[in-house]
């Protein structure tokens, strides 16, 4: 039966059906509903890492130990996990291991828009990537033997489009994969140089035989139409070429980018007039071509920046633009922003007010940075917060009392407790605030190791954050309420002045949590408001303004209260009606 | 020939239920189905999109400018900014709630009121419901993407029964008799 599936949920089910019986992930837009789906299935031991690192790693010591396992995260995610990416190309796998990675172009949900492919070829691993929801389960299926077949890891590309978009899906039965035996092997797990020089020379044969199982693999084809333009492409790219063309062009769909065929690409090109290549992100099948001596029409005609449409290549095609009709006034942007009732509201209004210098990290919270609160200086990568700030107050010391880093829960977590075990060896006064709103948020409300709870809600380990900090030496740690204002003014006055490291966890769960209780709207009161817009200035979605006075919009206004603390004329009272 | 429905809002009004519920009864149907939406950091309050586009055989899974057949818009400043996606001949269809953007709560921009009579000028086709109002007299003002979707069902050949039978099937235990109420007006305006 066909079912209409997500790309991330058809690598689930073909991961699954592939015989997968381990994986650890750390969230990432967009790779997350991987790991999400796999938890679903009560046969696969599941987990969130702490993060990308950590979930690779565990990965390899269960393919290590004899299962099918793999690890799932965003491009960038792959930068934390490459150190064991290019060693485990060296010792390859026992049970097979699959690397889902999910690049983002056009930067939906990210802070740059790298290509994944580079890391297949620099790590020496072979990669696919499907182009609609039935590839991306059978090449997620298919992987594992392929991992097993070459004795390495499998790196399965993903990209927003594919990962995020729905199609139709023929699924098979879960095959049942017997547990290989773990069999002690030194000369291929321990990569002490004697070891690993001896085994670059396996990963180097490997590559060969690769190129050759290139040449006629399921995951490349060819699609002959008209010989006049031949067009090399891959992933998502593929549907609009033939959106587009439809079947009057050729051409050869790259479903392995690394490593890439010779004779099949050298052949296509001899059979077409003219030779294109159109891939998303960086050239790399168009440089492979000018390595082989082809002289493709690629980047010169598509762009290197964000996402491809049929628009964009029609265009390309000098096709004729489809006509419309639009309004000349121009609609005012409508940027992402916290929510009502975000509880990093109340600390960023603090911190914004005291006009503290902020080094930020990576999640919900990087929406601080947006007007009217514009409370945010730097956003680099996960834990690049705690660490910066250190360097910053190094640099220049008497910015102590004025800077300050936040970091979530879970990118505390991540990469931000290193930092903090920096801030307290190496001495400086920075002010870290951990903004604890007990779950990974942006990505959709992941549990992590300060939650409580694991992946599949059920009860476990919690990290005492307090204690964590203070064991690392951090001597002045303190608690608040977000939704009080007085409190977190006081906390951020006190800790920015604190001649000594500081870690202030700005503590309430996230509003959309369903076990949080809202309370019902908060009203204005017209007689009472003198229109000082000074509620605005918090940034809420909730709160606009209306014929001259200020308005709360019951359908989304939670009750935080935090406007109604801020009121010099006590114009915000209770009374609406709860939605 | 493919046809296209891009749906539209502002982050947390439930256009993704709209679209899982539209990918469902197409499914159904027997057509060649693809649903693209984007997560993470723009789903905050922010602008949101929706492709559904099915048909025969269906490669891109995106809607470009100029080729939406319908555009369901969940907020009127939304219909405004993506309709130039529609075709020429294709229908607006608009719940009238205006929802602030930041730079409007901020005092930086306008508010555009008048922005969907201008395009009407311009020959734009375009259904307009007050969902919301429709939404909470079903109950729950949570359902104005089931009004909105009602309102597409009704210029689409798939029979009233088919949708009510897939919201019973996509939509949580407690919540379907009030979407089904909420359906049934919008689908009777």
């Amino acid at each position: 039966m066909k079912q209409l599936m997500i790309g991330n949920r058809a690598v689930a089910r073909g991961l699954y059906d592939g015989g997968i019986k381990f994986m650890s992930s750390y969230p990432g837009t967009p790779s997350t509903e991987i790991t999400e789906f796999i938890a679903k299935y009560d046969n696969v031991k599941s987990e969130w890492a702490p993060n990308e690192k950590v979930g690779m790693e565990a990965a390899f010591g269960a393919s290590l130990a004899g299962v099918r396992s793999a690890c799932a995260m965003k491009h960038v995610g792959l930068n934390v996990a490459a150190d064991p990416l290019f060693t485990m190309s060296y010792t390859g796998v026992n049970g097979g291991l699959v690397i889902c990675v999910a690049d983002d172009p056009a930067m939906h949900s990210s802070q740059n828009e790298q290509d994944s492919r580079h890391y297949a070829i620099a790590a020496k691993v072979p990669m696919l990537e499907p182009s609609d929801s039935q590839e991306a389960y059978d090449f997620a299926k298919a992987a594992f033997d392929l991992s097993e077949k070459f004795d390495t890891p499998v790196i399965l590309r993903m990209c927003t489009r594919v990962a995020h978009s729905q199609s139709l899906v023929t699924a098979g039965e879960r095959a049942e994969i017997p547990d290989k035996p773990y069999c002690k092997n030194g000369a291929k797990y321990i990569m002490v140089p004697a070891n690993a020089i001896k085994r670059h020379v396996v990963v180097e044969e490997r590559t060969k035989l690769l190129r050759e199982f290139a040449e006629n693999c399921p995951f490349n084809r060819v699609e002959m139409g008209g010989k006049e333009i031949g067009i090399i492409t891959s992933g998502t790219s593929y549907q609009y070429v033939k959106e587009v063309f439809g079947d009057t062009v050729s051409v050869l769909k790259i479903g392995m980018p690394n490593p890439l065929p010779v004779k099949l690409i050298k052949d296509f090109a001899a059979s077409v007039d003219k030779l294109y290549v159109i891939e998303e992100l960086d050239p790399i099948i168009e440089t492979h071509c000018r390595n082989l001596g082809l002289n493709p029409i690629g980047k010169e005609l598509f762009s290197p920046l964000g996402e491809y449409s049929q628009e964009i290549i029609a265009k390309a095609f000098d096709l004729p633009a489809k006509p419309f009709v639009k309004a000349d006034t121009v609609a005012p942007a409508r940027p992402p922003m916290l929510c009502a009732g975000c509880p990093h509201r109340g600390i960023y209004y603090t911190l914004a007010k005291n006009k503290v210098t902020v080094i930020g990290d990576i999640g919900c919270y990087t929406l601080g940075a947006q007007p009217p609160l514009c409370a945010v200086d730097s956003t680099l990568c996960m834990g690049a917060s705690v660490s910066g700030i250190h360097g910053f107050l190094k640099a220049n010391e008497s910015a102590a009392g004025k800077t300050v880093a936040v970091i979530g829960d879970s990118t505390f977590m991540h990469s931000g407790i290193t930092g903090l075990v920096n801030i307290a060896y190496n001495g400086s006064d920075s002010t870290v605030i951990i903004l604890d709103n007990s779950i990974t948020g942006m990505t959709g409300h992941q549990q992590n190791p300060t939650t409580g709870f694991n992946i599949k809600g059920d009860p476990a380990g919690k990290v005492d954050l307090e204690a964590l900090c203070r064991s690392i030496g951090i001597k002045r740690v303190r608690v608040v309420d977000p939704y009080d204002l007085k409190a977190c003014d006081t906390a951020v006055k006190e800790e920015l002045a604190a001649k000594e490291p500081s870690v202030i966890i700005s503590r309430r769960p996230c509003v959309l949590l369903k076990y949080v209780k809202t309370n019902p709207p908060l009203l204005i009161n017209r007689e009472k408001c003198r229109a000082c817009k000074k509620c605005l200035s918090l940034g809420c979605p909730a709160i606009s303004f209306k014929e001259g006075k200020a308005h709360i919009d019951f359908t989304l206004c939670v009750g935080c209260g935090v406007c109604e603390g801020l009121c010099p004329f006590g114009a915000i009272e209770n009374g609406g009606e709860k939605q | 020939m493919t046809k296209s429905v891009m749906i539209v809002g502002v982050g947390g009004q439930g256009t993704l239920l709209a679209s899982k519920l539209l990918g469902a009864v197409l499914t159904e149907e027997g057509y060649d189905v693809k649903v693209s939406e984007v997560h993470g950091m723009s789903q905050r309050g922010g602008s949101v999109v929706t492709y559904v586009r099915f048909g025969e055989k269906v490669y891109s899974p995106i809607i470009t400018e100029g080729e939406a057949d319908y555009l369901l818009a969940f907020e009127k400043l939304e219909a405004a900014r993506f309709a130039s996606y529609l075709k020429i001949g294709g229908e607006i269809i608009v719940n009238t709630q205006e929802i602030d953007p930041m730079p409007v709560i901020i005092g930086s921009a306008t508010y555009p009121t008048e922005i969907l009579n201008e395009l009407k000028a311009k020959g734009v086709k375009i259904d307009e419901t007050d969902a919301l109002k429709v939404a909470e007299s079903a109950g729950s003002a949570k359902a104005v993407n089931i009004v909105l979707l009602s309102r597409f069902a009704k210029k689409f050949p798939i029979p009233y029964e088919k949708w009510i039978a897939a919201i019973e099937k996509t939509v949580a235990p407690k919540f379907v008799e009030m979407n089904k109420k909420a359906f049934e007006l919008g689908y009777n305006l």
